[in-house]
């Protein structure tokens, strides 16, 4: 893009985000932190799709921070119209503050989670430890990075799906997938407070032979790390983390946005929006585009919440509360 | 006890003894501890800013919402200085021309901000402002907004750097004394009058300097503002919340060091501001 053509979008976007809106759609769609780009990349295919059956334009703002803090801010009064989040607990959290109607996850199928993410693996050029399950993870020589789970939403996963392994494995033993999770924790060189600081430290501080976060970003961080030839490695089973979404009805009704605001999140998933999840590396319920994406997105046997811990208020109460078993294991 | 005149004796001794080897030591010291802390990560923005050129690092300044970024945080920077410029003259005379009860906690309380981290001053106005705070059902009723808005930003920024042009002209109105101000009155001047010909010129290179440390605060406010602004990209994103953002995104490329490496420029431009008011102003 030449430089005029760029001042003359930002003037556009100042005159847009000064001048009220007029005869047009306009959303604010609030989100966690990575989905920038996955986004940027769905909105102006809806806008089009919206164009073309209403006739009219829509504007999709875009917020992103961490996905608690948001939910924090909406309850202040962030408008939001819609919430794309990557923890339910956070919508739970509206609901408690009475902005979204408690039903959330019937409004929308498969629990109001147009796509979602599993806790996967990614180790270093060719696989030198030879690394394919959680049961490789608790070897002598293996070191093991992850974000510290009592901190980090994306370490809580992962401690679950480690948690949902073992008991998968052990037929249900409490006491022996408590044994595993020590073994495992006993192989974390270093905590880090969030995913992004876990990711420095396998890919630029170079510790660890294995980094664990969903598998959407072990993708990303392939990627941005080309040079460094990591391979992904999904295991044969973890656990599902949904990427819940759900219209703040108390602020679409004040803005008007009722109509659009459910349209945008129905039309996440069409295949045409599925496809775009995909191609960020999302597991997308669309069966066809699944189909497609076998290959970059293999099978794996998903363990939910509710399957292996009885939901997430139990885990609350017995994993993450204060001397649950978490705090336990942890501090051995 | 040895007095002061036998220590400064004692420590001129030494100074010549082993003067020139302490001295090397510590300049040298200097100079590494700088290069290391300050010297290298600034380079390290530039140098990855423009990793891939002059082309790419210009194109991640002027995408559209890079662009709103910078224009926010300098309609910020805009409103906040003159409000805190006028604040601080307002404190600061008060202060050095007139005895009161709670003089002393009205000194103490405009140094608050500088105690207080920034993210507590933005809690404070969530608290306040915000849907479920102290005023937040009065401001719904009558449609005001406030947070996550630029009032809010604009509010908090102004908070944070509340005492900077204060802390810089109070002790000059202190040290002067009214006595100039005194004389202009018996000659008939009004206070309008008083003001711009005595006051003003007197302060003006404090007010200056206050000025500048305030702008350079404002641009790089980051904790207070990121509570309250929303982050909503193209709307209520200031500079620093923009950089982290990129810096957090995947694959963003220079785009986070291009927009950090502008909050650098500003900063230096800033602080040779105010090495030029330094050296211009005649009390220095």
């Amino acid at each position: 893009m030449s430089l005029i053509s760029n001042l003359r979008a930002a003037a556009a976007v100042l005159v847009l985000s000064t001048a009220p809106a007029l005869a047009q759609d306009k959303i604010l769609n609030v989100s966690y932190d990575i989905a920038r780009e996955l986004f940027e990349a769905l909105n102006p295919v809806f806008a089009a799709d919206w164009k073309a059956k209403t006739g009219r334009d829509v504007t999709i703002d875009q917020s992103h921070a961490g996905s608690s803090a948001q939910a924090r801010a909406v309850l202040e009064g962030l408008p939001a119209d819609v919430v794309t989040f990557n923890q339910e607990t956070d919508i739970d959290t509206l609901v408690q503050g009475g902005l979204v109607p408690e039903n959330w996850r019937e409004l929308f199928p498969n629990g109001a989670s147009p796509y979602y993410s599993l806790p996967a693996f990614l180790v270093r050029k060719d696989n030198p430890k030879g690394i394919k399950d959680w049961n490789d993870l608790t070897r002598e020589d293996v070191k093991v990075v992850f974000p510290n789970p009592r901190t980090s939403g994306n370490g809580r996963y992962t401690y679950l799906a480690a948690y949902a392994y073992a008991l998968d494995a052990n037929g249900g033993n409490q006491e022996e997938a408590q044994e595993f999770i020590t073994k495992l924790f006993a192989n974390v060189p270093v905590f880090d407070t969030g995913g992004r600081a876990a990711t420095q430290t396998f890919a630029e501080r170079e510790i660890g032979d294995v980094l664990i976060t969903f598998e959407a970003e072990t993708a990303g961080i392939a990627a941005q790390y080309a040079d460094k030839e990591f391979v992904r490695v999904t295991p044969s089973v973890s656990l599902f983390a949904a990427f819940p979404v759900a219209v703040v009805a108390a602020n679409a009704e004040k803005n008007g946005s009722t109509e659009v605001s459910n349209a945008y999140l129905s039309w996440l998933y069409t295949p045409e929006a599925q496809k775009i999840l995909a191609q960020n590396h999302y597991r997308v319920t669309d069966a066809s585009v699944a189909a497609e994406f076998k290959e970059s997105l293999p099978e794996v046997k998903l363990v939910t919440v509710n399957e292996a811990f009885g939901g997430w208020a139990k885990i609350r109460e017995e994993h993450l509360s204060e001397g649950g078993i978490l705090e336990t294991l942890f501090n051995n | 006890m040895i007095s002061a005149e036998e220590q400064i004796a004692a420590s001129r001794h030494l100074a010549t003894k082993s003067g020139q080897g302490v001295q090397r030591f510590l300049i040298g010291l200097a100079v590494v501890l700088t290069a290391v802390m300050i010297v290298a990560p600034l380079a390290y923005i530039f140098r990855r800013a423009f990793a891939d050129g002059v082309g790419p690092y210009w194109a991640a300044i002027t995408t559209p919402d890079t662009l709103h970024a910078i224009w926010l945080t300098v309609i910020v920077t805009i409103v906040v200085v003159p409000v805190n410029v006028a604040f601080g003259i307002a404190v600061a005379w008060v202060v050095a021309r007139f005895r009161f009860p709670g003089r002393g906690l009205l000194m103490t309380l405009v140094e608050i901000p500088f105690s207080i981290s920034p993210i507590i001053a933005g809690i404070c106005y969530l608290l306040l402002y915000g849907r479920r705070g102290i005023l937040g059902p009065f401001l719904q009723e009558h449609n005001i907004t406030i947070l996550f808005a630029l009032p809010g930003i604009i509010l908090v920024t102004m908070f944070v750097t509340a005492p900077f042009v204060a802390r810089e002209v109070l002790p000059l109105m202190l040290a002067k004394g009214s006595e100039q101000e005194e004389a202009a009155v018996t000659l008939g001047a009004k206070g309008w009058q008083v003001f711009r010909y005595v006051t003003l010129p007197g302060i003006r290179w404090a007010l200056l300097y206050g000025a500048v440390l305030c702008s350079a605060r404002a641009v790089g406010e980051f904790g207070g503002v990121s509570v309250v602004s929303g982050r909503t990209r193209g709307q209520t994103n200031t500079l620093p919340l923009q950089v982290e953002q990129l810096f957090n995104d995947l694959n963003t490329g220079v785009a986070a060091f291009a927009a950090a490496s502008t909050l650098t420029v500003i900063a230096i431009i800033a602080l040779f501001a105010k090495a030029l008011l330094q050296a211009r102003a005649p009390h220095n």
